[in-house]
């Protein structure tokens, strides 16, 4: 298991320690991050981009262990929706992530990998990192923050905590508050790390073997997730994985099946076992409104930054009701907003994906 | 008159003509921001709008424009009283599903309203009516009966007695047969559509 990953992303540590929404601080925060197009003479056109769950900064650049495109390489690049050959892109590893961020796999002030003695960390935590980068970078205003799923809630979350460092804030496929569904499955893949033997309570650092099986277990569960019903029908069906019959046994009898394996194990090469179990936390303690006593629209009192909210039809992670409800909290308090419900077949991953319109509300947004 | 407003329908001229630089404005069913376009434009208005077709808000989006997908006869609840200067309803009045509440609201998010619709009463839907016996298909109303989404046909007369027993004080009305605008004198006959400047 990749479970310090080494990146090849320039990084900066932080030189103040960063306060915790737990009341912990965490010192010595190392940030990885990449950039893309020129930042203009009068740092005007600096655009942030989160990344979602299991993203990170790579979202134009090829992955070092993958080898694979940027994850939303289809969305970022010169003449792309997101232009770098006007906008000056950057993308960093949260943190609680693997992929040079400080996160549970880093050192500790002894030496030691961190593993379950990480804090538990925030979205707004993780936020308040990026932002300090910002500072570190003298980025005061950014032209757009923008986000899709967790990169959503974050790109939310700079907006209410940070009102003054975007003037344009695009949160796709998102909420506002983690549904009890949504922790409901999180929680699911948690329990598959943890009951994986090689755990170890999370210290399993230098042991050679890690919770590949539990991480592969929780992977797959989330997987389903991002898809929908009628995509895995389309793209699997019924069909069996390179046989003629059913064999009567447990091996990967249908596509979906192996499909899902090969999904399951592949994450666990680029991904570590306890910033899943971190990042994960951090998605199910975000309730944007939970400060304001449930009245979303309060916490967005006093914005001057334009909204764009974007849901898709088949995604019942974050439904259309959950982008509405953010649109309604914005309109209580007269922010321009707006919100569009695109009709694409792949379910949450539809952000991710080919489809059109988005790449035109995108453009259209960041104008 | 720039091009800009040259280019408008002669209901949304007569809207944006009368809007005041830099008000705030609700367009609802705002379909692809063109009245918008030529608020913002001419009038610095801060402008927003509502529309149920997703790929006419994606065209707004692409202006720069902000448009949120929706259904005014429903999401019309979400904004607080008195959110816009204006609230605009042009050409939809006779799809909402209860016109009358739909006018309740407008002037509930709207300090004024303005509301155009096609007149059911103009002599040639009448003599369509009188010489057909059918239901009237023509330039201002192309779609026949069945798939119109026209499903509360209203008159000048019938519009201006709604107004009476709600309250709702008429600023202003403007008539056109085509692009050319009419006196008041019998419109219920020679207008096409009408054009409402209300307030409570």
């Amino acid at each position: 298991m990749a479970s310090v990953l080494e990146s090849n992303s320039p990084s900066l540590v932080l030189a103040q320690p960063l306060p915790l929404d737990s009341g912990q601080s965490l010192a010595d925060v190392r940030i990885a991050y990449e950039t893309y197009g020129k930042l203009a003479a009068d740092k005007s056109n600096a655009i942030l981009i989160f990344h979602a769950l299991t993203g990170d900064q790579h979202v134009a650049s090829p992955h070092p262990i993958t080898g694979k495109p940027g994850w939303w390489s289809r969305m970022v690049g010169p003449g792309k929706p997101i232009d770098t050959a006007r906008f000056h892109v950057i993308c960093a590893n949260v943190i609680g992530g693997c992929m040079g961020s400080t996160g549970p796999a880093s050192a500790a002030a002894d030496g030691e990998p961190y593993a379950m003695r990480f804090p538990v960390i925030t979205i707004r935590d993780m936020v308040r990192a990026q932002v300090a980068l910002l500072d570190a970078l003298g980025i005061g205003q950014l032209h757009a923050v923008v986000g899709g799923s967790m990169g959503g809630m974050l790109a939310l979350s700079l907006a209410k905590n940070f009102p003054d460092r975007a003037v344009r804030v695009l949160a796709i496929a998102t909420t506002s508050r983690h549904s009890a569904q949504n922790i409901a499955f999180h929680e699911v893949g948690r329990q598959a790390i943890m009951a994986d033997p090689n755990w170890r309570g999370g210290a399993y650092y230098g042991h050679g073997k890690g919770p590949e099986k539990g991480l592969a277990v929780a992977r797959m569960a989330a997987h389903i997730t991002y898809l929908s019903e009628a995509g895995l029908t389309g793209k699997f069906g019924r069909r069996l994985q390179d046989r003629e019959a059913k064999s009567f046994g447990f091996d990967a009898d249908f596509q979906v099946e192996s499909y899902l394996r090969y999904q399951g194990i592949s994450f666990t090469d680029r991904f570590d076992a306890n910033a899943y179990l971190y990042i994960t936390r951090a998605m199910d303690y975000f309730d944007l409104a939970e400060e304001h006593g449930g009245r979303l629209a309060d916490a967005f009192a006093g914005t001057t930054a334009r909204f764009c909210l974007v849901s898709f039809d088949t995604d019942w992670l974050y439904p259309t009701a959950e982008s509405r409800a953010v649109v309604h909290a914005l309109n209580a308090v007269a922010a321009p907003v707006s919100f569009v419900e695109l009709s694409a077949p792949y379910g949450h991953d539809s952000f991710l994906l080919e489809v059109p319109a988005l790449d035109r509300v995108v453009k259209g947004f960041l104008e | 008159m720039n091009d800009a407003r040259n280019a408008l329908r002669p209901d949304l001229a007569v809207i944006a003509g009368h809007i005041p630089q830099g008000a705030r404005v609700l367009d609802v069913g705002c379909g692809d921001g063109e009245l918008m376009a030529a608020l913002r434009a001419e009038k610095g208005v801060d402008a927003r709008g509502i529309e149920i077709d997703p790929e006419a808000v994606e065209k707004c989006v692409a202006r720069g424009l902000s448009a949120v997908q929706g259904d005014a006869n429903r999401d019309l609840a979400e904004y607080p009283d008195d959110a816009f200067d204006y609230a605009i309803l042009s050409q939809t009045l006779q799809t909402a599903e209860r016109p009358d509440l739909m006018l309740d609201e407008l002037l509930r998010v709207g300090r004024q309203a303005f509301v155009s619709f096609p007149n059911f009463a103009h002599w040639r839907m009448r003599a369509y009516l009188l010489w057909h016996g059918r239901m009237p298909v023509t330039r201002h109303l192309p779609v026949s009966w069945y798939e119109t989404q026209n499903i509360h046909q209203v008159t000048i007369t019938d519009f201006e007695e709604l107004l009476r027993r709600k309250g709702v004080r008429i600023e202003r009305s403007w008539f056109f047969s085509g692009d050319r605008e009419l006196s008041s004198r019998g419109a219920n006959w020679r207008a096409e559509y009408a054009v409402y400047l209300l307030s409570r």
